[in-house]
């Protein structure tokens, strides 16, 4: 079945509720499509049960329908396996599980850890508190002024004492698609792991851990139309067995005694408590949802809108676009600077036109200290947003000096 | 959402050309105000002698409400005694809660161009940083002639 992406904004019940909102902060989190919504419903109102362990049809139907999630985040990002999919919260704690399970079992003192200057911070923090635990060196990535990194300065980086590489495939900020299956290479080469943080590639472009070949990969499903409280850790079979795990207690056992216990298989090791079912249904849903659109379609659809909102801002005078001057370069982020005019004050002059944008430091000040700026202001594009929403975008963005007291 | 109106004649012009914002040498107390969130960094100084603001000034940088605020604030200080800025301070921080009386408001003259930021949850903290910052200032001068 397909779905015609340029009737797909109807199928998205805040549009609705608010018909003169303009959206643009799709990278924070994305809107939620009626299919998901519904899926959620269904589940907790049909076949809700704590699931994994309830010996009766409920549970039975929870937990078919939490494993079937599993599968199709297999099927989508085409891991070999349904068990090296961890539903997690968020994407932010897929790497803290990584950092903490895998980090602290094979980074020691004199190691080497590599983080790109580009990384969200939560692809920068858990490494840096990793090695201040371990005693390792943490060494920046760092990127040219229009965002590129390049295989060769990660070659310069790599050494026989890195031990893990922590990088972006598309920035939030700039919104540059990284080179990750060439890192990956390098990275094997030198006998590191490499870890890609997927927040802003999953939902918008197709991304296949196998050919990739990344070790870990996160992401969270609210970027994705699905529900918050729902993230995927994708990790090579491989590794994720000989991994301690991350959180402890229920579900996550086998057999306890006084002592000690012996821990469930995968992927089940690493998720302790009663799992997020209706989260996973609901990602699954969206998966669903996307999959009917097809990628071809999201693509072309977003880099459209993309190319648009930048070539119209280009004609603006004072307004400076961060990273590469060519739209195909962004993948739907375009994050720039108004001279003379503060962020913050930016995004409320928007938000009085009821246009969403984001302000501030993105969670990656290490990025913006880069870039010379304490904070930027950054649109986001979905495939749901329409030349409408950039053009209403861009005719605010023109009048904003003047209304901040400026001739023009 | 808020105000189309909101960034007046008022805001703009004390952003853009600040009267207050320079070093100043005299000044014999001086504090920063931070709002770590979003950047805004303010230092302000104060020359108070006698129980009476003689002189002020801030330097920093941040968006248009912090830094309009605090010029407004020195506008309306200068001049004044360590008791009554306090006091009007008070009204102040009350208006962005939305609890101010008129004849309180006119008591504010431009700084009551403000008062809308109560319907501005995220930015309360902008407008409020230099009034902190004073405050905190006059606490010092208190403990010091006590």
């Amino acid at each position: 079945m397909s779905r015609n992406i340029l009737t797909a904004r109807a199928d998205f019940p805040v549009f609705e509720e608010y018909p003169g909102l303009v959206y643009l902060d799709n990278s924070a989190t994305q809107q939620k499509p009626r299919q998901v919504l519904e899926a959620v419903r269904k589940y907790y109102s049909f076949e809700n049960a704590n699931p994994l362990r309830g010996l009766y049809d409920l549970s039975v139907k929870a937990t078919d329908a939490y494993e079937n999630a599993r599968r199709a985040v297999r099927g989508f990002i085409n891991a070999r396996e349904d068990c090296e999919i961890i539903f997690t919260r968020n994407a932010t704690e897929s790497l803290n599980l990584v950092a903490y399970s895998y980090g602290r079992a094979n980074v020691n003192e004199g190691d080497e850890v590599i983080v790109s200057i580009a990384e969200h911070h939560s692809n920068m923090l858990p490494w840096q508190l990793l090695c201040k635990e371990k005693g390792a060196v943490l060494k920046y990535l760092e990127c040219d002024e229009k965002g590129e990194f390049t295989e060769e300065a990660l070659s310069a980086l790599l050494s026989e004492r890195t031990k893990l590489v922590a990088v972006t495939q598309i920035s939030n900020v700039l919104g540059r698609l990284n080179p990750i299956r060439r890192f990956a290479e390098l990275c094997h080469k030198a006998g590191a792991v490499i870890v890609c943080d997927g927040a802003q590639s999953v939902p918008h472009i197709p991304v296949d851990v196998q050919e990739l070949g990344v070790d870990f990969l996160a992401f969270s499903g609210h970027k994705m139309l699905a529900p918050m409280g729902i993230g995927v850790l994708y990790g090579r079979r491989e590794l994720l067995e000989e991994m301690p795990p991350f959180l402890s207690g229920g579900e996550m056992i086998e057999y306890v005694t006084r002592e000690g216990a012996t821990y469930a298989p995968l992927p089940h090791k690493f998720e302790a408590g009663t799992v997020n079912v209706g989260g996973a249904v609901g990602l699954h849903a969206a998966i669903d949802y996307m999959n009917e659109l097809g990628f071809e379609a999201i693509e072309k659809r977003e880099a459209e809108l993309t190319a648009l909102m930048m070539n119209e801002m280009q004609k603006l005078p004072h307004i400076k676009i961060f990273g590469s001057d060519k739209p195909s370069d962004h993948c739907g982020i375009v994050t720039f600077e108004i001279e003379g005019v503060h962020p913050h004050d930016v995004a409320a002059i928007f938000d009085s036109d009821s246009i969403a944008v984001r302000a501030g430091h993105h969670c990656a000040q290490p990025l913006h200290k880069q870039l010379g700026v304490m904070s930027t202001t950054r649109a986001s594009i979905a495939f749901y947003n329409t030349e409408e929403d950039v053009m209403r975008f861009v005719r605010s963005l023109g009048q904003i000096r003047r209304k901040m007291g400026y001739d023009e | 959402m808020m105000n189309n109106t909101f960034y007046s004649e008022i805001l703009t012009d004390h952003n853009l050309r600040p009267e207050h914002k320079h070093e100043l040498e005299c000044a014999n107390f001086s504090h920063e105000g931070i709002n770590p969130s979003c950047g805004d960094d303010i230092v302000l100084n104060l020359l108070i002698e006698d129980g009476v603001i003689k002189d002020g000034s801030y330097t920093g940088s941040g968006c248009a409400i912090s830094q309009a605020s605090a010029d407004i604030m020195l506008d309306l200080v200068i001049g004044r005694t360590t008791e009554d800025a306090k006091r009007l301070s008070e009204i102040f921080l009350r208006m962005i809660k939305g609890e101010i009386t008129n004849e309180e408001l006119e008591e504010l003259e431009e700084a009551g161009a403000l008062q809308d930021v109560s319907h501005m949850p995220a930015r309360v903290k902008c407008a409020v940083l230099g009034w902190h910052t004073m405050e905190n200032i006059i606490k010092q001068f208190e403990e010091q002639i006590k």
